[in-house]
């Protein structure tokens, strides 16, 4: 990052800033918060592979309960970036609040257990879940949303029926049970990683050790956030995409076919949810209750790192995910109010969200 | 406009022939209501505690004293403010005298404060098995003939010291009273007996990601008491299962039941051996445990054997009807001569006798048990030991036992 920033930062932001600050020999802003990440980075690095002194372990219970919190943190993040582009993806072009989303993610979860079972293949779980939600994605889109196009209230209320019908009709078929979906053996077990936790008395440095699996989800998220970047900004579909964002009317004037548009990113979005439900019902478990919580937390993710924005979901998923992880640890009682502190502070300092831009 | 005309006729019919055999239905119906869990983390657990109930009515054939039994029942998530709202429901619309419920420890506290606002009708508890819905405070009108998450755990904490051999244990539990319950049971008799707990864990009721919590366990102790339930449980043991989980665990009753038990996946290697104790045991060899099990099986989609839920809602329905009977499914007093009964009611369950004490909980019989393969590869909990007729104050004398204090996150404490 840093690296491919500095050779253009001189160019563009050394014309802007200079006449903004008066004083000639300072740093500049650009520079000041370049520093300051280095510092953060700095900390951070010596906080993961350094060995902690006493009076750290004892104010963060120790260093393993951190790391491990930070790290799960952001594999959390992965999963809810996964969820949520999709629904923020929905959103930025059609400016439908899809409230069913999160029963795709169940959905989803629901197909990938039982075609992986079935078949005892796991991979072919997650291509169903994928492919077959991508389908409802667009049965749902050309048969529900496309009838009450233009109409925002009444596409989220009816979404919001859906969802509801949705939940009980999986609690009909697959009762209310929690279901695990069985990950292969090339996934599973725990990975050490090159970071000592503490070191024994004898002098051997214990190190720490973390599940495999929640590494291949974290890989997964990030693999397919730069595939979703790269189709944005690198294709003709992108392009049109991002042109629909930004103006829905001229892009549909310039003689494009919109709804085809529509079509493909509903598919996209309603995919992505279901693939995350066959990942994170692997990682956690399925049950009854967890569309409602996926949509919660994508709500939230989106509404901090702004609607309609790729990069921003990502950003929204990291801080929920900490957030949500580090509260766990340190203070489980009053941890769920940390998200909505964040959420809150972001209302109030950016309403259209981190990311997003004011319309 | 014709049609119009004609639905109100068909409305005016359906009135006038459902209206006589309403006022008809109030002379030899009983309504009772059963409140359980059917939404939320604790679904599977609602569910059978439902098969229980209904195996208790099926065996009176759904009469008591010549009346048929109705039952309405009244959905919960878990949340004491849903069990609250179910049960306003069920009493001041659907007009209940006769309420079977709630499940969860919090929703009994809450359905017992609200049992006060309502002197005419008789509560009986679900399974919910918080200390103080019947031990400080308690209302007239609550009864509980299953016992509570303290008694459940009597002879564990022994048997975990002495015969198992762990001298320091962690915990990890659940956020609400039923857990604070369960792990001041454990530890009364494990922190007694010489034993160590240097880290307590409380999460969130409805927690998915709990491999933060299991890196936040110190790695010197010698096992982990586990207290968490239905979908909760199932996430923690299988985390707990793929970071490669080392030391040995103790279950809390809910945690090693069958709603755990006859889950899908990997739990089995991290479960197996794992010792616990409750209110039932799948290997008891007792007919009358026997014939209960056959019975629960008639019930669709019922677990290869009862799990707690099925048990406490069996028993707290028989106790029901028993009273009902005894006084003819008269309950047009306000149920007065019901509760009277009640309170004197001494019968036999699929877990040997009960009888209520001066507040209305029940003294019981105790199980220890330990998680094993069956025949069938179906995970069951092998019967260790009996502990028979445990009583609230797990046999110390009242006084001194209230002087211990309140359950809470902090007490008690042996660090």
């Amino acid at each position: 990052m840093s690296i491919l920033d500095r050779p253009s930062s001189p160019d563009i932001s050394r014309p802007k800033t200079s006449g903004l600050e008066i004083s000639g020999g300072g740093m500049t802003r650009r520079q000041a918060w370049g520093l300051f990440w280095l510092l953060a980075a700095a900390v951070i690095a010596w906080l993961v592979f350094a060995v902690w002194p006493d009076w750290l372990n004892a104010i963060l219970i120790s260093k393993k309960a951190f790391v491990s919190a930070i790290l799960n943190g952001i594999t959390l993040a992965g999963l809810y970036f996964l969820v949520a582009s999709g629904f923020t993806l929905i959103f930025g072009l059609m400016r439908n609040v899809n409230l069913a989303h999160g029963s795709l993610y169940l959905l989803g979860a629901y197909i990938g257990y039982e075609v992986a079972n079935r078949t005892g293949y796991w991979l072919l779980g997650v291509a169903a879940g994928f492919i077959v939600l991508a389908l409802v994605g667009v049965v749902m889109q050309i048969f529900v949303f496309r009838r009450l196009e233009g109409d925002d209230l009444r596409q989220t209320l009816v979404s919001i029926g859906i969802s509801i019908v949705a939940a009980d009709l999986m609690l009909a078929v697959w009762a209310g049970g929690t279901y695990q979906i069985p990950v292969p053996e090339w996934l599973d077990g725990a990975l050490t990683l090159p970071v000592v936790t503490a070191v024994r008395s004898n002098g051997v440095s214990v190190f720490l050790t973390y599940p495999l699996y929640r590494v291949v989800v974290l890989a997964a998220a990030i693999v397919i956030g730069i595939g979703l970047w790269l189709m944005l900004h690198k294709t003709r579909v992108g392009m049109m995409v991002r042109a629909g964002v930004d103006d829905r009317a001229m892009l549909s004037a310039s003689g494009v076919n919109v709804h085809a548009v529509f079509a493909i990113v509903f598919a996209v979005g309603a995919g992505l949810a279901g693939f995350a439900g066959v990942v994170g019902g692997s990682a956690l478990s399925v049950a009854p209750g967890e569309d409602v919580r996926y949509l919660l937390a994508s709500l939230v993710v989106v509404i901090v790192g702004g609607m309609g924005s790729i990069t921003g979901a990502a950003i929204g998923a990291l801080l929920i995910g900490l957030a949500e992880q580090i509260g766990l640890v340190y203070f489980p009682t009053y941890g769920i109010v940390l998200t909505f502190v964040i959420m809150v502070v972001v209302l109030s300092v950016r309403p259209q969200g981190i990311m997003g831009k004011a319309r | 406009m014709r049609i119009h005309r004609r639905t109100l006729l068909a409305l005016a019919l359906a009135t006038g022939l459902t209206a006589p055999s309403l006022a008809l239905a109030a002379d030899d119906t009983i309504k009772i209501g059963l409140l359980a869990t059917f939404e939320g983390p604790f679904t599977v657990l609602g569910e059978d505690g439902e098969r229980g109930a209904k195996t208790a009515l099926d065996e009176v054939s759904g009469m008591v004293a010549g009346k048929k039994i109705e039952i309405v029942k009244g959905s919960s998530d878990a949340s004491p403010d849903s069990a609250v709202r179910a049960a306003r429901k069920l009493v001041e619309q659907d007009g209940v005298k006769v309420l079977v419920g709630p499940l969860s420890g919090d929703e009994g506290l809450a359905v017992k404060d609200y049992a006060k606002t309502q002197p005419t009708v008789t509560f009986i508890n679900g399974t919910s098995a918080a200390q103080d819905t019947t031990l400080r405070n308690p209302a007239e009108n609550f009864f509980r003939f299953s016992t509570d998450g303290a008694q459940w755990m009597a002879g564990l904490g022994t048997y975990a010291f002495n015969d198992k051999g762990y001298k320091r244990v962690a915990t990890v539990a659940e956020d609400y009273s039923f857990p604070y319950t369960q792990v001041f049971g454990f530890m009364a008799e494990f922190c007694k007996a010489g034993g160590k707990v240097p880290s307590k864990s409380w999460v969130p009721i409805g927690n998915k990601d709990f491999s933060s919590v299991i890196a936040a366990i110190p790695d010197d102790v010698d096992a982990i008491y586990v207290a968490l339930g239905g979908a909760d449980a199932v996430n923690f043991l299988t985390q707990y299962q793929q970071g490669g989980g080392a030391a040995p665990l103790i279950g809390g009753s809910i945690t090693v039941d069958q709603t755990v038990l006859t889950s899908k996946g990997k739990l089995r290697d991290v479960l197996v051996g794992t010792p616990s104790a409750g209110p039932t045991a799948d290997t008891n060899d007792a007919p009358s445990w026997k014939t209960f099990v056959e019975a629960y099986k008639k019930q669709p989609g019922a677990f290869p054997s009862p799990s707690l839920f099925a048990h406490g809602y069996y028993v707290n329905m028989k106790a029901t009807l028993l009273g009902l009977e005894q006084v003819g499914g008269d309950v047009a007093d306000g149920g007065a001569k019901l509760r009277d009964a009640l309170s004197k009611l001494s019968f036999d369950t699929p877990t040997g006798k009960v009888s209520l004490d001066k507040n209305r909980n029940a003294i019981a019989d105790i199980y220890l048990t330990e998680v094993t393969e069956g025949p069938d590869g179906n995970l069951l909990n092998k019967l260790v030991k009996v502990v028979s007729q445990v009583n609230q104050t797990l046999g110390i004398p009242e006084d001194e036992f209230t002087k211990l204090g309140a359950v809470s996150r902090d007490n008690p404490s042996c660090p």
